[in-house]
């Protein structure tokens, strides 16, 4: 009997895809799916409530008030000259407040007079505008000196008639310093976000064997299609459902910060411009994701319950904490032998290699390291399948080494 | 390898018989220097229902994982439809593991649509045969219904059919029985008939002798990892001599000379195996001696004898413990 081609098993690629359509609309039509979406709007949420509470709290606060202590002609004239001048100073200076209109001759200790009084008193101006001595703690003081003495000058009828009018001309960078500092902003930025969505999103992976573990569906996979695939599928599934909700959150919060009237500007546009920041944005976030999500897939492939699968959560999310510290770190050395190595690390290039989009424009490298991290990819996918058919479904040579036990002891079956 | 043995004979392939579904030679697998299977030998004809019979932790479903390409031999050769490699074949493979695993939200024929999916069948022809194969087998109304919602029974009913969707040439059933109720069972025995008159070729593993007995053209007897017999269930039996049940008017005669030493008697009955002559002599010299034959029966010997006379006492008994666990669960 000779097998016929067309009975062999279904490719690697056709067979991750019957897996990642399996979980990917298994996850979506979900009831946690939901959750899983508004979940990240929960500190949304409480962040714009208790910011809402803070606001009331300070609008409902007493403001700070400049007390004049002079002779009551003095005072006068301090309080007209602080109002004649607030268009100049603005917020610079706090309201100036007559604490008291002094006879003459009458002794007044300023110091005596903050401690006092139950009003919220920020410093005191005594004396009078020719010989003004401001009270109060020193960094406001000194903060203050300057715009009080202009206040006393106008008081004095020292102060020019007119201002010249200044015209404002804004601009996002103005020195090479400046763009630098901004692109390394937008870089610090790029990477906090990398960061933080596949600290989310990739700890999901761990838990994703469990599933087929416990209902033996395992055998019929692997019975029927390579293991990579599945490992494949499971991973791809994982990484369409995170851009999913990646797509919803960001959309969510692009609707946002529209209405709110803001936008990018105050970050720096990225050496390789926005449009391509943003693709290679993306680009590494899957990259970044596979990498460790391979990782996380293989140890998780291990566990036989979900509390072994919590149990290693900790160790892999500080994992993560050191490759992004890592790739931080690096970034701020751009050039040098930390930053090659923290492009070569698989794990710590894609966030290496954004930060490099925002500070340098070259494509090039973007190209030979996005090639570099799918070889990984595959190899680590590759490498947890074979440790997970050995160690877990039992294949291959197991020798004669003496029984293991602990956390990954499997019994044989017969 | 005993009397029937096919695999033990030759090279693999080499048969001059029916052509073989599946041929194994020598299978060995240890798991953490434990020998699980020790040199089996196996040689299933295609079209054929053969059966793998064994006490629970005898060998059959690491050999049948061997077989599926799910663990590598550590040592031996194997030849699944034709190929060294069965993952060459597996879109010609259905396979129900003994330990049953459906996803819990799926709907019974989207399950058994995924199941022919893995096997390479377009899922959009999947959930017709499905549909198709649910309704045919009476269970139309749980086309749609979850997993979840189906009794253990009902699911592991939609598990074999997923088995089948594809309409695969080799199917494998670890324990099949297990689990099922005597009517589902029936059902399921009834459905291995019809895949086999379809020259589908069944090999199943089950510690319930009476299902082999009744189902199968050819068995392996596997204990301790080993396989001390594979062949037709006929040759197996045979390997017990018939019991004779002989009754006579006449207590004693020159006849009594042709029964065996260790005969038993039981009121008028004689209980003894028959002679390596055979009956005729023996009913010759019955007459002869005028012992008033009253009635005469042979019994073949049955399968039961037959496993306990090639596998042991001590595995025969392993195998009724198992059998009497499953009644009790």
């Amino acid at each position: 009997m000779t097998p016929h081609p067309a009975q062999g098993r279904l490719s690697t690629f056709a067979a991750a895809l019957v897996i990642a359509r399996r979980d990917f609309t298994a996850i979506l039509f979900s009831r946690s799916f939901i959750f899983f979406l508004i979940g990240p709007l929960f500190p949304v949420i409480v962040g714009v409530l208790a910011g809402g509470i803070g606001q009331q709290v300070h609008e409902s606060a007493a403001q700070p008030v400049l007390g004049v202590a002079m002779r009551a002609a003095d005072a006068d004239a301090m309080i007209a000259a602080r109002k004649a001048l607030d268009p100049r100073i603005g917020a610079n200076l706090p309201e100036f407040v007559v604490i008291r209109r002094l006879a003459p001759g009458e002794p007044f200790d300023p110091a005596e007079a903050l401690k006092g009084t139950g009003a919220n008193l920020a410093a005191i101006a005594s004396g009078s505008p020719a010989a003004l001595v401001l009270t109060g703690p020193k960094e406001r003081i000194e903060w203050w000196q300057g715009p009080v003495s202009v206040v006393a000058a106008e008081a004095l009828g020292r102060g020019p008639k007119t201002y010249p009018t200044v015209s404002l001309a804004s601009t996002k960078t103005t020195t090479t310093a400046d763009k630098t500092d901004t692109r390394m902003r937008t870089a610090q930025a790029g990477q906090t976000l990398l960061f933080l969505l596949t600290m989310l999103l990739a700890g999901m992976v761990l838990s994703n064997l469990v599933e087929e573990k416990g209902n033996k569906i395992i055998e019929i996979l692997a019975a029927a299609i390579p293991m990579d695939a599945v490992f494949f599928g499971k991973l791809f599934a994982m990484l369409g459902v995170s851009l999913v909700g990646i797509a919803v959150w960001g959309a969510t919060g692009g609707l946002i910060v529209l209405a709110g009237g803001q936008s990018l500007e105050s970050l720096a546009d990225p050496a390789v411009g926005w449009p391509l920041f943003l693709a290679l944005g993306a680009i590494y976030f899957a990259l970044a994701y596979l990498l460790i999500g391979s990782v996380f897939l293989a140890i998780g492939s291990m566990a036989t319950t979900v509390r072994e699968v919590q149990t290693l959560s900790m160790p892999a999310t500080m994992l993560q904490l050191f490759v992004f510290f890592f790739a931080t770190y690096a970034m701020t050395r751009p050039g040098s032998p930390v930053e090659l190595a923290a492009v070569l690390v698989p794990f710590s290039s894609p966030f290496a290699m954004l930060a490099r989009a925002a500070q340098d424009s070259a494509v090039w490298p973007h190209l030979a390291a996005i090639g570099w991290q799918v070889l990984w990819v595959v190899l680590l996918v590759r490498a947890g399948s074979r440790l997970f058919r050995k160690r877990v479904m039992k294949s291959g040579p197991q020798g004669t080494k003496p029984k293991r036990r602990g956390l990954f002891a499997r019994k044989a079956r017969a | 390898m005993d009397v029937g043995d096919r695999a033990g004979t030759g090279n693999l392939g080499a048969t001059g018989e029916r052509p073989l579904a599946i041929e194994a030679r020598g299978l060995v697998k240890r798991f953490d220097g434990f020998t699980a299977v020790d040199g089996v030998d196996l040689a299933v004809p295609e079209g054929a229902i053969y059966g793998i019979l064994g006490p629970n932790g005898a060998g059959k479903t690491t050999t049948l994982r061997m077989l599926l390409g799910i663990i590598d031999p550590d040592a031996g050769l194997r030849r699944v439809l034709g190929a060294e490699r069965p993952h060459d074949v597996a879109h010609a493979i259905g396979y129900l593991p003994e330990e049953r695993g459906l996803y819990p939200a799926m709907k019974a024929y989207e399950a058994i649509a995924f199941v022919g999916a893995l096997r390479g069948l377009p899922l959009a022809e999947g959930r017709k045969r499905g549909k198709a194969l649910l309704e045919e087998h009476g269970l139309g109304y749980a086309i749609d219904r979850q997993i979840r919602q189906l009794s253990k029974g009902m699911a592991q009913q939609v598990q074999i059919l997923g088995t089948l969707v594809h309409e695969p040439k080799l199917v494998i059933f670890d324990e099949p029985f297990s689990g099922l109720d005597a009517l589902n069972q029936g059902k399921l025995e009834k459905m291995m008939r019809g895949l086999a008159e379809k020259g589908t070729t069944v090999i199943f593993s089950t510690h319930v002798i009476a299902h082999a007995e009744r189902l199968c053209d050819e068995v392996a007897i596997i204990a301790g990892g080993k396989v001390p017999f594979a062949g037709p269930v006929d040759v197996a039996r045979d390997r017990i001599r018939p019991q004779v049940r002989l009754e006579t008017r006449a207590d004693d005669g020159t006849w009594r000379a042709a029964l065996p030493a260790d005969v038993r008697r039981e009121g008028r009955f004689w209980n003894f195996i028959l002679p390596e002559s055979g009956i005729e002599p023996l009913l010759r010299a019955l007459i002869e001696g005028e012992a008033g034959i009253l009635s005469l029966s042979i019994e073949r010997a049955g399968l039961h004898d037959a496993f306990v006379a090639i596998a042991g006492e001590a595995a025969a008994r392993a195998l009724e413990e198992g059998t009497s666990e499953e009644q009790r669960a």
